[in-house]
């Protein structure tokens, strides 16, 4: 590349050149020795780290390299050149026009035809989307509806029910209905209150056990499961959007986004002592969609 | 070609070539393309590079990642998720980052050149906007270039979907709901993408179909139209001394600028590759495998989504009832707000040339300072945004600086209107002051205003005028004055 002049003047061009041509020469063996180094490394069983410097090394010396070879030893220099227009001129956009309507009219001649295509396209594209509805299941109750039936047991992750002796005060635990741990559209709240008198509307107090109060653990905003509890204000907090809810106000919503309570869960006891459900939530639990309230 | 060189090898093969497609024309063209050179004309080209070392890394990954949602139990080399029950798509996501050679640093790199795909993105966007390059006769790449934008933020959100950890499966659940709210169809809507109700069965296969296929074609596919419509118009460039608005005043790309442009494609995969074997990104395996009754605290999804993560957070407690109906609170920041900001962005060419009714063509930029009003919205824009950005942030601040979750929230929803209106009055001031102590293009202004008016009065004569007023003939080199 040495018959390429530098834009430098004479004097200063050779040791410049020289000096590039060592960064050049530098950075190319650094890149070579890295490279090499890398296959090493993988073959000796990999390395995150090592792997991403030597890689980052040996691009790297390519990229100096070349831009300092490109910005010493290669042309440089600005050179004008005519823009031109974008927009045709009108000889050409009338010789394209005339070109077009001609094919256009040949079509149209036969307008009945053309009219038939149409349709034919048209009702291809109408029956090419019914195969869409493969997709999924009709939206159904299941939007509605959870595990939860009157007399259905409280069970905690590991699959043991729950007697109100478990939670102690200021206490939370996770519960889904029995045969339906970890799905994920039930998952309820139990929380124990220190003093079950701070009960107020609306949360109702006949569906409490022994100062237990059971709401969704779903976030009514989006979803995400309310799972922060300050037990001394007696607030649940949803870590996505920062929606807090009043736990003996009936879980209604004291900041953030959200805006209804979490739904509450009868509870009530069976014969063993164990929590129960005494039905299932009255209204949907989790994010709102349109048809909610039907 | 003056005298014909002995024919090698090379020369064979072109000669081969050219005999059946006649390039040498098209190829000449290409090699003697003339850019200008300017810091800023780069930044989109770091956006190509980064789609590159998306595409090559992101293949990398396709042999290892299973995108299934079907149980399975890890048995790879991490002990702490040793015998846990998760899904095949956490499961091989485990594996490639721990049991696959160069599996994890490919991933980091797949993860930090994403950051940078959308960065660099948007910092172009920025560029284009404040220096006015989208006007007549580059609307329609500016269009191009904001579905671009979208595309990328959507793939970048599909991307990081698919591993199946808690933080994914959060933000998949907030998208489920956001989907949920559109009115009449968002029950079908997630119905049909999720194949059920959150989490489905079948939302990892159909976004791991949609992240490595779909849109990546797309986005290849708007590339290509982007890059060939840039040719096609060539670039815009400053005013300066021989430059005006019939003229293009820069580097040929043969050989300076290619070598110069390859080296910073070089230079870009090096500092990615730097990342993803030093910073570490996206640790799942401290997130542990999706469990929809479980959400960890902080949160935070990838820094492109953390604007409409802040506006979730940032919307008061309202929605809509009506009839029995309800339009639920996440349609608003989940679904109108990103609608109107990408309308907004696809229309800005149009609106502005509504208001300033200037619809003529513009080949050379605006200096920011000479359209104060411009730059004003656009610095109101970024502050909007950034403080939505950073109400994404608003429970980390809260905890770090030991202020109440409400009184940072607070404090945002004051500061998302009367930061960006500061702002607007700042920057209109500054452009008004700067631009009266340092007076627009004072190099060539005869140039540039004959060109001006050339363009104005009749498009065709103004290569002719600049040539004839500039103090430098055309297609003749002039030094580098930078």
């Amino acid at each position: 590349m040495d018959d390429i002049e530098p834009a430098a003047t004479e004097e200063d061009a050779a040791p410049r050149a020289a000096a590039g041509e060592r960064v050049v020469i530098a950075a190319f063996t650094a890149s070579m020795a890295a490279a090499l180094a890398l296959a090493v490394v993988y073959w000796r069983g990999g390395q995150a780290q090592l792997e991403g410097v030597l890689l980052a090394i040996s691009l790297g010396g390519i990229g100096v390299g070349m831009v300092v070879w490109a910005k010493r030893f290669l042309p440089s220099g600005e050179i004008t050149e005519e823009r031109g227009r974008m927009a045709s001129t009108d000889d050409e956009v009338a010789s394209f026009t005339h070109a077009f309507e001609q094919g256009e009219q040949a079509i149209q001649r036969r307008a009945l035809l053309l009219k038939l295509l149409g349709g034919a396209v048209g009702a291809l594209g109408v029956a090419a989307l019914f195969p869409i509805r493969s997709l999924g299941p009709r939206p159904g109750r299941g939007l509605f509806d959870t595990g939860f039936r009157n007399g259905t047991r409280l069970m905690t992750v590991d699959g043991r029910s729950v007697r109100p002796e478990d939670l102690s005060v200021g206490g939370v635990v996770t519960v889904w209905p029995e045969g339906h741990v970890g799905e994920p559209d039930s998952p309820t709240l139990l929380v124990r209150v220190d003093r079950p008198e701070l009960f107020r509307r609306p949360t109702r107090t006949q569906w409490t056990v022994e100062g237990i109060v059971a709401y969704s653990k779903l976030c009514t905003h989006t979803g995400c499961p309310v799972g922060l509890y300050q037990s001394r204000e007696r607030l649940l907090l949803c870590p996505c959007h920062q929606s807090t809810f009043d736990v003996v106000e009936g879980a209604k919503p004291i900041f953030g986004p959200a805006t209804r309570p979490l739904p509450q869960l009868p509870l009530g006891l069976n014969q063993a002592g164990e929590l129960v459900s005494t039905g299932d939530y009255r209204e949907p639990i989790g994010p709102g969609f349109w048809n909610r309230r039907r | 070609m003056n005298q014909p060189r002995p024919a090698t090898r090379s020369r064979r093969l072109a000669r081969w070539v050219d005999d059946r497609l006649g390039t040498a024309y098209l190829a000449t063209k290409a090699l003697r393309k003339v850019f200008p050179d300017h810091w800023s004309f780069m930044l989109g080209e770091l956006s190509l590079y980064s789609f590159v070392i998306l595409v090559v890394t992101g293949v990398y990954l396709t042999f290892f990642f299973d995108p299934s949602q079907a149980e399975s139990t890890y048995r790879g080399s991490y002990e702490a998720m040793r015998g846990v029950e998760m899904t095949a798509a956490y499961r091989s996501a485990l594996e490639l980052s721990f049991d696959v050679r160069a599996g994890l640093v490919m991933r980091q790199i797949h993860h930090w050149a994403a950051l940078l795909f959308v960065a660099t993105m948007a910092v172009h966007m920025a560029r284009v906007f404040f220096t006015g390059a989208f006007r007549r006769p580059r609307e329609i790449n500016w269009m191009v270039g904001v579905t671009l934008l979208i595309l990328a933020v959507f793939n970048g959100f599909a991307g990081y979907s698919l591993l199946d950890d808690q933080l994914s499966g959060t933000g998949l659940r907030i998208g489920y709901s956001i989907a949920l709210s559109v009115p009449l169809v968002g029950t079908w809507l997630v119905s049909l993408l999720f194949g059920g109700e959150f989490p489905g069965p079948d939302i990892i296969e159909r976004l791991y179909v949609i992240h490595i296929l779909l849109v990546p074609a797309v986005i290849a596919a708007l590339i290509g139209v982007h890059m060939a419509i840039l040719l096609r118009q060539k670039h815009t460039q400053f005013a300066g001394p021989g430059r005006a608005e019939g003229n293009v005043v820069g580097e040929r790309v043969w050989p300076t600028y290619a070598a110069k442009g390859l080296g910073l494609f070089f230079l870009t995969t090096a500092v990615l590759a730097a990342l993803g074997g030093l910073a570490q990104i996206n640790p799942i395996w401290i997130y542990g495998p999706f469990d929809p009754a479980e959400v960890s605290a902080a949160s935070q999804p990838d820094w492109y989504m953390g604007w409409l993560d802040g506006a979730m957070r940032l919307i008061p407690p309202w929605e809509v009832r009506a009839f029995g109906y309800e339009v639920p609170n996440p349609f608003f920041p989940g679904a109108v707000l990103p609608g109107v900001t990408f309308a907004l962005l696809y229309l800005w060419p149009f609106l502005e040339a509504r208001f300033t009714g200037d619809r003529s063509e513009h080949h050379l930029l605006d200096r920011p300072r000479d359209r104060p009003v411009r730059t004003a919205m656009g610095v109101a824009t970024i502050a909007f945004y950034g403080v939505l950005f950073l109400a994404g942030g608003g429970d980390v601040l809260s905890t770090t600086f030991g202020v109440s979750v409400n009184a940072v929230f607070q404090a945002f929803r004051v500061l998302l209107f009367v930061l960006p209106a500061a702002s607007a009055w700042v920057a209109y001031r500054l452009c008004r002051d700067l631009a009266q102590r340092d007076p627009a293009p004072a190099d060539d202004g005869s140039v540039a205003m004959t060109a001006l008016a050339g363009v104005a009065e009749d498009g065709r004569d103004q290569d002719d005028r600049a040539g004839h007023d500039g103090p430098e003939a055309q297609g003749q080199a002039v030094g580098k004055h930078h």
